[in-house]
């Protein structure tokens, strides 16, 4: 088959949809510049989605990266103000065990204010009763403005708000290899997974936004960037067991951050270097699980007897410095590569590194090169203006406006969609009724992102409305969206392939922690779904 | 309190041997917590359904040869349970339940996601085809209620479309089942059965029926009718100028929920004593026998018996249970057959085969379980927490409840 050639050239192609894909698409759409993304699978699907879902303060930093902790709480601060209906402001809690060194704690606050962190040591009798899920033993509690922060309702809500402005987005699109002029990158040539089709676009600046895979993709560009991936481990517990974030109080190590979420609460996590050719295929291991318990139950000990909902695995894009090949020096910091001072390369900028909390930092960096290079004056709007959705002042308020008595439906869908609820006819009760019961997501929600998000099968689905993430895993709820899929894609053979690659993707995250409430549930979904051993292959076949 | 024998659980194995026990005149007790999986049948009742290597059994009872030592199905003998599958219609209509189906031949059920697959006998509601791609129409109409999400009607269109038959989707919207939608969870098929339990909401669902009829002549229905009484699927498939059908939905399962309560009000009928809503607090073993029981209502009493007989399920209904290293008997702490090591009892493929779920109580060939390896002799186990089957791999789990409460009704009926 023969590519087909775009003509429309863009100012910058982005490639990548995670959180510093999306920002970058976002924040160069907010310039006026012809954005275009492309994303190999769905948005938020890499690291963005793997990890805590926490909102730093920037104390975890404090006492180790004085740099990193202070872009940390300026970020905070901003995601607080721009991005209100993803984030949550629980707080968070520094605590010291009896077995930590509670000297530790002086030196800790001494560097989160020199950071501008707000910092208060509080007495360990006030955080167990501001915390009751603590460990009763602790002898020392600093609380910090730390939060939690839905990475999945981030990175949509930037992927609207550049789409509103302009941005051309492509998903299940793939990057094969770039247009080379010279010593020139002119625009990259993909596969389009849904149709088969290759295509070339063009473009006057190519952002490399792949996180970890940005590796593979400066490869292909002809240059070299010394990427280290770091594997971590995280597990999801059923429960809320705790309302304030819970950190330990001593030096970053493994499983030492309790984060609550929703309805739920995330302990990690693991590090563990990994060869680059597993990035794809992360498993969670049982030794992984077996620490992030053992660690996890010093913070909050009811995590003991807590059911567990899922393990899974990120993996933090960690670059050496290049004059270190060893990967000794590694940066946790933002990493911005004009490839063309550094290479040589003219019209490519790698930007990675960082951490979910930096994402629109790092946009905002990536953005002023991108525009330098375009001679382009414009100054970056992206800590001012509201992602959409944000634009409210608190849950409540926003949710009566539309609705008098709202139902818990419509809270929980304003709860995920800020100010977009409104765009969700709630009020007809087919639309009302639910889909899935333990996410409270409604028929009306998932038409919505079906019709408006770029929904190509359940996975993405599951990304934008919290689709079976809940306890039942998607027993139930899975195949009653494949259902409405079914019916908007008018494909029914699709939607059931759809379903089994989802009960596939549930599976990976359950079957490290399948004992107790876990395997009672799998076992029940494994009936609902126990057409004969081998009846997917039969369906593809057919 | 005394009894002959004592069942602890009140699914498809334990109703059928108090049902086998009441019927030779022994004083039974079901101590029974409420749901289980009956409430997710499928509408059938499998025997034997696929080989080894995955591919569909045509004559189960022929098929058992092949089976290893551990089934329950060898200790039980090809012979008897041929004979038990010869027998089973006739029993199961003494007890109000009409099966239709060949003892000796597997038909085939599409399910609630479109699939076929083999089964051995189908409830009254439960269309069962003879080959595996039957055509079943030329044209079929699939019918479902407006803002019912666990009827997948594309699915099941979609197989029929494959065999062959025109299909077209339909969906009814009936007054009665407005107020449903009223909350955004009631709309389930338990609730919409019982709305169909009003014979004016059924024949007005069957006027609407007839006019939006064109020309097909097999009609599709989920199976939500005659919840308590089947004789409304009959009156419904009478009344309808097509052929009708019923086609499951997902869980909870209206046949399933229909037939456990009918074996349930049966065993009572027959004199049987049912302890509902009850569990198992305590089991007093004494040299070895089992002496008394307490539950966690009957606090003041011990309930005695000749025999005991634990019918209480997988994982799922927590007749097993597993902790991050072992798989335990939680009531009693019998011997269990498991694998070492946790990575061994999952496929990391969610529909490969899982050795879990073959994992349970182990017993000698007349299903006396074991307690730190001592048999205990007036204790039985029955149903799917027996080890050595994999219900989902070989398609057996209806099979191996009946049968192995049949076999050991007859045990304590002969002693």
């Amino acid at each position: 088959m023969s590519a087909i050639v775009q003509n429309e050239e863009f100012d910058v192609i982005i490639i990548g949809g995670g959180a510093t894909g999306a920002g970058t698409a976002r924040d160069c759409a907010l310039r006026g510049l012809k954005v275009l993304l492309v994303e190999r699978h769905d948005i938020a699907e890499g690291a963005t989605g793997r990890n805590h879902g926490l909102l730093h303060s920037g104390a975890r930093y404090a006492v180790t990266d004085q740099e990193s902790a202070t872009e940390c709480i300026e970020e905070n601060m901003i995601l607080k103000k721009i991005a209100k209906h993803c984030v949550e402001e629980t707080n968070g809690f520094f605590i010291t065990l009896p077995e930590d060194d509670l000297s530790y704690q002086k030196q800790f606050v001494e560097s989160c204010t020199k950071a501008g962190i707000q910092a208060d040591i509080i007495d360990p009798k006030e955080a167990i009763r501001l915390e009751p899920s603590v460990n009763p033993d602790i002898i020392g509690a600093v609380r910090v403005p730390d939060g939690s922060v839905d990475p999945f309702r981030l990175t949509s809500s930037n992927i609207v708000d550049a789409k509103l402005h302009g941005a051309k987005i492509l998903i299940y699109t793939e990057v094969l290899g770039f247009l080379k002029e010279q010593d020139r990158i002119a625009g990259i040539k993909v596969l389009d997974h849904q149709s088969g089709q290759t295509a070339e676009y063009r473009g006057k600046v190519v952002v490399n936004a792949c996180g970890i895979w940005g590796h593979h993709m400066a490869e292909l560009a002809g240059v070299k960037v010394g990427m280290f991936p770091a594997k971590g481990a995280l597990l999801i517990f059923a429960h809320r067991v705790n309302g304030i974030v819970l950190n330990r109080c001593r030096k970053p190590a493994n499983a030492d951050i309790l984060v609550p979420g929703d309805t739920i609460c995330i302990i990690g996590t693991t590090s563990t270097r990994i060869p680059y050719e597993e990035c794809d295929h992360m498993r969670v291991t049982p030794e992984e699980v077996d620490l992030l318990l053992s660690e996890g139950t010093k913070l909050a000990p009811s995590l003991a007897s807590t059911r567990i909902l899922r393990a899974y695995a990120g993996v933090r894009p960690l670059v050496s410095a290049d004059n270190d090949p060893s990967g000794r020096n590694i940066s946790r910091g933002i990493v911005c590569l004009d490839h063309e001072k550094r290479d040589g390369l003219k019209g490519f900028i790698t930007i990675t590194g960082g951490k979910l909390m930096t994402y629109r930092l790092m946009a905002e960096k990536c953005t002023d090169l991108v525009c330098q290079k375009l001679n382009i004056d414009k100054k970056c709007v992206t800590a001012s203006t509201p992602l959409p959705g944000s634009e409210i002042k608190d849950m409540e308020s926003e949710t009566k406006k539309y609705w008098d008595n709202p139902t818990l439906t419509q809270k929980a869908a304003v709860g995920r969609l800020g100010s977009r609820a409104s765009d969700i006819d709630l009020m007809d009760e087919v639309n009302s009724s639910l889909v899935c019961e333990c996410e409270e997501v409604s028929v009306g929600e998932i038409q919505s992102a079906i019709d408006h998000l770029d929904v190509h099968n359940l996975i993405d689905l599951r990304r934008r409305t919290r689709l079976g993430m809940g306890t039942c895993q998607g027993g139930l709820c899975a195949c009653r969206a494949a259902g409405l899929i079914a019916h908007a894609h008018q494909c029914a053979e699709k939607a059931k392939n759809d379903l089994n690659d989802f009960m596939r993707e549930r599976w990976k995250g359950m079957y490290p922690i399948a004992w107790g409430e876990t395997l009672r549930e799998i076992e029940y979904t494994r009936w609902i779904y126990a057409d004969g051993p081998e009846t997917i292959i039969e369906n593809k076949e057919s | 309190m005394k009894f002959d024998t004592i069942i602890i659980g009140g699914g498809l194995s334990g109703l059928v041997c108090g049902l086998e026990l009441q019927a030779h005149g022994k004083n039974c007790a079901i101590i029974t917590a409420g749901q289980n999986a009956m409430h997710f049948s499928s509408g059938t009742f499998n025997l034997l359904s696929f080989h080894e290597d995955g591919s569909d059994i045509s004559d189960p009872i022929e098929a058992i040869a092949s089976l290893g030592p551990e089934h329950p199905y060898t200790k039980i003998g090809k012979e008897k349970v041929g004979a038990y599958a010869d027998g089973i219609q006739d029993k199961f209509q003494s007890w109000g339940i009409r099966l239709h189906g060949n003892p000796r031949k597997n038909g085939y059920l599409i399910t609630h996601l479109g699939n076929i697959r083999p089964a051995w006998m189908a409830f009254e509601d439960t269309a069962l085809m003879k080959e595996k791609n039957q055509k079943l129409a030329e044209k079929a109409l699939v019918i479902n209620f407006d803002g019912y999400l666990d009827f997948n009607t594309s699915f099941i269109a979609n197989t029929l479309e494959k065999q062959g038959t025109q299909t077209r989707i339909a969906s009814i919207r009936l007054e009665e089942l407005e107020r449903l939608r009223k909350s955004p969870t009631e709309m389930r098929s338990v609730n919409i059965a019982r709305v169909m339990e009003d014979e004016n909401v059924w024949r007005k669902l069957i006027q609407e029926i007839e006019n939006i009829l064109k020309e097909e002549d097999l009609v599709i229905l989920p199976a939500v009718f005659g919840f308590k009484d089947t004789r409304v699927l009959q009156t419904i498939q009478k009344e309808i100028p097509a052929r009708t059908i019923f086609i499951g939905t997902m869980p909870p399962s209206v046949p399933g929920i229909r037939t456990q309560m009918i074996l349930k009000n049966q065993f009572a009928q027959a004199g049987g004593t049912i302890i509902s809503g009850d569990t198992v607090r305590e089991v007093k073993i004494e040299k070895g026998m089992i002496r008394s029981l307490k539950t966690e209502n009957l606090d003041n009493f011990e309930l005695e018996a000749d025999h005991y007989v634990l019918a209480t399920g997988t994982f799922f209904s927590k007749g097993l249970a597993a902790t991050p290293h072992e798989i335990i008997e939680p009531l009693m702490h019998l011997d269990t057959d498991y694998l070492e090591g946790r990575e061994n009892w999952y496929d990391r493929d969610f529909f490969k085969s899982h050795a879990y779920l073959s994992f349970g109580v182990k017993t000698d060939n007349q299903f006396h379980p074991s307690q730190n390896g001592q048999t205990i002799p007036n204790l039985y186990a029955i149903g799917s927490i027996l080890s050595g089957f994999n219900p989902i791999d070989s398609g057996c789990g209806a099979g191996v409840a009946i049968f192995t409460a049949l076999s050991v009704a007859d045990q304590i009926n002969n002693n």
